[in-house]
């Protein structure tokens, strides 16, 4: 490989873990572009501990100590904080190795904070350091490396000819391991190419499978993390521990991590089978369950069903192969699956036997039915360069989505596209498009590749395009792109994607069965409660560094019967396994109201720090008509009696009108709900009508810090 | 393939095969840290103990589980990460665990309990690859 140049080197003394925390962190600046490097270890304080608990909450907070009002995201003071929180890094819970990166956004102008498995936050923490801050600008290609047994922490410069990920991650596995047997104690973030110029840059966390002899890559996708990381020449943040024995944590009871712990692994032996299949098949199953409720995205949004569905049966064709793997030691859920001895067809690894990550769910939905594609060969290929180039698959199939709409619609054209036939299924033309995003040499794919709001902008000043067409159609929220369910049919989801911080992800609430299907959120009220508690609920996970997965995508086998409606789906049983892990880790006993409390003070810090970046208020707070209902006549007519039904609901009768009268009169019903679901939620939440925090909020969750006061005083 | 045998008919639960392994394992004479478990279930004994099966091998991600050259499951210290996964995915729960040693331990066909017992219960087996 191309010779690496130390530039600099600084020792630390690596601080052991008492009861999940360091209480220090790594704040690394690369300087202006003028080679002034400095690392400095920092104190965590307690104040910061009882108040942001640690990951996600650690990076907004260093993160407002970086950042003036002003910053953007390609500001050298931008930083990317990663912090992994108490329980990150125990191993005997399964899915306990999670970590947040929080920075400010390209995409929304905002703060932003993704997460991911592999192994880098737990070996981070076992190196000494609650978080890692990187900021400031290098003026070449570097590479970090931490060695949490040396104490030491050295910046190389690094020109390899290929920037994409899994060479750049197969080659600092080769280069900082002394043998095959040290290659499991190194964890790489990277990035790729196409994050030099896309705003959906991605940010690659490996871990090596010794099974198969290579490491692996988990995704902290959204928001672009890894354009960031690409903005400061950063090609990777490495980290080495050696000898990991899954107590570094020096947790306050290990018994207890070990009796819940086991606990659920048996659940999962005995459950997982005739629950959601996630060892067997892992998330991609979903495409069929979302099929049979019309929410799988087909044509961007447009559809919820398509007749070719059994093409993607993930059970038929196996996204699935060899075996079960957890992203992080000790997780028996094991959802992160692999496609072996892959071909693959085009592009500069053309003919390259290569394992494939994934395709998840979200990656088999965006790159796949939503693009109009069902084979699932291409939708391997396609995920394959997405995490080579280092792009958020999820923003890339929507965003490609769009694209396909405009371009039957008429609003772009071949002249635009470079030639690019870019229909729904045009499988060839659009995998061309994304290896075009790669090299930033075609003007097309760098516009696409800003995202779906900023490409509304250009297609109408550079093409022409009607811009209203595609405000109604362009699934895009604070400047994000929508995940991959459709949420049309469910007025809380609609808040669960559009009343997020940081956008329309799946991670704060996914109410639709309950809301939708169960029926179990009938008024303004319930959906507001639903949209107070499952964000902040969900949000706890990324403050202590745990996956969403083994709360509810295992369920004890008597759950339905022991508890009914919306605290069932709470699943009470392993909300408690949460606390007693919390306390068996920490030392601290929590009960479910104060979990709710550490989450409700990171969710309105972090409310109020977007406001601090001039966001954050009601105005922002948009959501497409696309997401709200059918926009042109074949969606209506897909579905056109279920359509009629609804706008007799809303005190219409359709009888006699036109297809398009019905749809104007839904969509004004619908804005109607909306605005009446918005009032509801941010009164739940404590917020003004603008959607602002309140003082008494601030000072009921004891976060009135006077520069967050200062904030809110500012906004009026 | 070398394996501990028993017969539940012979047994009369006395724990001395329990004493025996933790005291010579474990240093320490404490059923909850022998690699075999003897249990009084409705008057019944109830034995578990490693058949050698080789199903925690599969389920390890860190591959800390192999066999040796007598076909015996061992436990690579060195690998192990604590997650005790295989003690809960073991077909015949004969894996075990003590937050006193966080790392699993199980029985490896050493032949202490067999002289210890003083009812010719356990054997050790060698069984032919078929």
């Amino acid at each position: 490989m191309e010779e690496m140049r130390l530039l600099a080197e600084w020792k630390y003394e690596p601080k052991k873990l008492y009861r999940g925390y360091s209480k220090e962190f790594l704040s690394v600046d690369l300087g202006r572009e003028d080679g002034a490097f400095s690392c400095d270890v920092l104190p965590v304080s307690e104040d910061m501990i009882e108040k942001f608990t640690g990951g996600r909450g650690f990076g907004l907070k260093i993160l407002w100590d970086k950042v003036t009002p002003r910053s953007k995201w390609d500001d050298p003071e931008n930083a990317l904080v990663i912090s992994g929180g108490p329980i990150c890094g125990i191993t005997q819970y399964p899915g306990t190795g999670k970590t947040y990166t929080v920075f400010l956004s390209p995409l929304t102008g905002q703060t932003y904070n993704s997460n991911a498995g592999g192994y880098f936050g737990p070996f981070m923490k076992a190196s000494g350091f609650d978080a890692l801050s990187v900021s400031g600008k290098a003026s070449e290609n570097v590479v970090l490396f931490i060695d949490g047994d040396e104490g030491v922490v050295r910046l190389f410069a690094w020109e390899p000819e290929d920037r994409n990920s899994y060479t750049v991650t197969e080659a600092l596995h080769d280069h900082f391991a002394e043998n095959e047997e040290d290659k499991r104690n190194i964890s790489v973030i990277s990035s790729g190419e196409a994050a030099e110029h896309s705003w959906w840059g991605a940010l690659n966390f490996s871990f090596y499978d010794p099974r198969r002899g290579l490491p692996r890559l988990k995704q902290a996708g959204r928001g672009g993390g890894g354009t960031v990381l690409r903005d400061k020449k950063i090609l990777a943040l490495v980290v080495k521990k050696r000898n990991f024995s899954g107590t570094e944590n020096n947790p306050a009871d290990l018994s207890v991590l070990q009796k819940v712990g086991t606990k659920l692994h048996r659940e999962i032996r005995q459950n997982d089978d005739v629950q959601c299949l996630m060892r067997k098949i892992g998330t991609a199953h979903l495409n069929l369950v979302m099929n049979d409720y019309d929410i799988l995205p087909v044509n961007n949004f447009k559809f919820g069903r398509h007749e070719d569905i059994m093409e993607i049966d993930p059970v038929r064709y196996g996204f699935t192969q060899g075996y079960a793997d957890g992203c992080w030691y000790g997780c028996s859920l094991a959802c992160a699956k692999a496609v072996d001895g892959f071909e693959l067809l085009t592009g500069p690894c053309r003919g390259q036997k290569v394992t494939v990550d994934g395709p998840e769910y979200e990656t088999a939905a965006s790159l796949g039915p939503n693009v109009g594609i069902f084979d699932p060969l291409w939708t391997i290929e396609a995920n394959f360069y997405a995490d080579h180039y280092a792009l958020d698959t999820i923003s890339l199939g929507t965003g490609l989505a769009f694209v396909c709409e405009c371009f039957e619609l008429g609003l772009i054209t071949e002249e635009h596209t470079n030639g690019l036939e870019l229909n729904f299924g045009a499988k060839d033309d659009l995998l061309e498009l994304i290896h075009r995003m790669m090299d930033g040499r075609d003007d097309f794919a760098n516009v696409v590749s800003q995202g779906i709001r900023r490409m509304k902008t250009l297609f109408a000043d550079k093409y022409g395009a009607d811009r209203e067409i595609m405000e109604r159609i362009g699934m895009e929220g604070q400047g994000l792109e929508v995940s991959q369910y459709r949420c049309q049919e469910s007025m809380a989801q609609w808040g669960g994607y559009f009343l997020t911080l940081k956008g329309p992800q799946h991670d704060e609430a996914w109410l639709i069965f309950m809301d939708m299907v169960n029926k179990q959120l009938p008024t303004f009220e319930d959906k507001a409660e639903a949209l107070f508690y499952f964000p902040n609920f969900r949000l706890w996970f990324s403050l202590v560094g745990v996956c969403k997965l083994p709360w509810n995508d295992v369920e004890p086998s008597d759950n339905r019967i022991r508890y009914k409606g919306i605290e069932a789906a709470k699943v009470p049983e392993h909300v408690q396994n949460y606390l007693e892990i919390y306390e068996g880790v920490t030392g601290k006993p929590l009960s479910r109201e104060e979990m709710i409390l550490q989450s409700e003070r990171v969710y309105n810090y972090e409310r109020i720090f977007n406001l601090r970046m001039g966001k954050g208020t009601r105005q922002y707070h948009n959501i497409p008509d696309r997401a709200l209902g059918p926009v042109f006549p074949d969606e209506w007519e897909a579905r056109s009696e279920y359509f009629d039904g609804k706008l007799k609901e809303a005190g219409h009768d359709p009888e006699g009108l036109p297809v398009e009268e019905k749809i104007s009169l839904l969509q004004a019903h619908r804005r109607r709900e909306w605005e009446k679901l918005v009032d509801a939620v941010y009164e739940r939440r404590g917020w003004t009508p603008e959607g602002i925090p309140t003082i008494e909020t601030v000072k009921r969750l004891g976060i009135d810090y006077p520069e967050v006061l200062d904030v809110l005083e500012r906004r009026g | 393939m070398k394996f501990l045998k028993y017969r539940l008919d012979r047994c009369t639960m006395c724990g001395s095969c329990m004493a025996a392994c933790s005291k010579a394992w474990a240093k320490k004479d404490d059923p909850a840290l022998s690699r075999i478990s003897v249990n009084n279930v409705t008057g019944l004994p109830d034995i578990k103990v490693c058949n050698q099966c080789g199903g925690c091998i599969a389920v390890c991600s860190s591959m800390a589980l192999e066999r040796d050259k007598n076909g015996v499951v061992q436990i690579r210290r060195d690998r192990c990460t604590s997650c005790l996964i295989c003690v809960e995915f073991c077909p015949s729960a004969s894996m075990f665990f003590s937050s006193d040693i966080p790392s699993p331990f199980k029985c490896v066909a050493c032949g202490i309990c067999v002289k210890a017992c003083p009812q010719d219960v356990l054997s050790i087996v060698e069984e032919k690859e078929a």
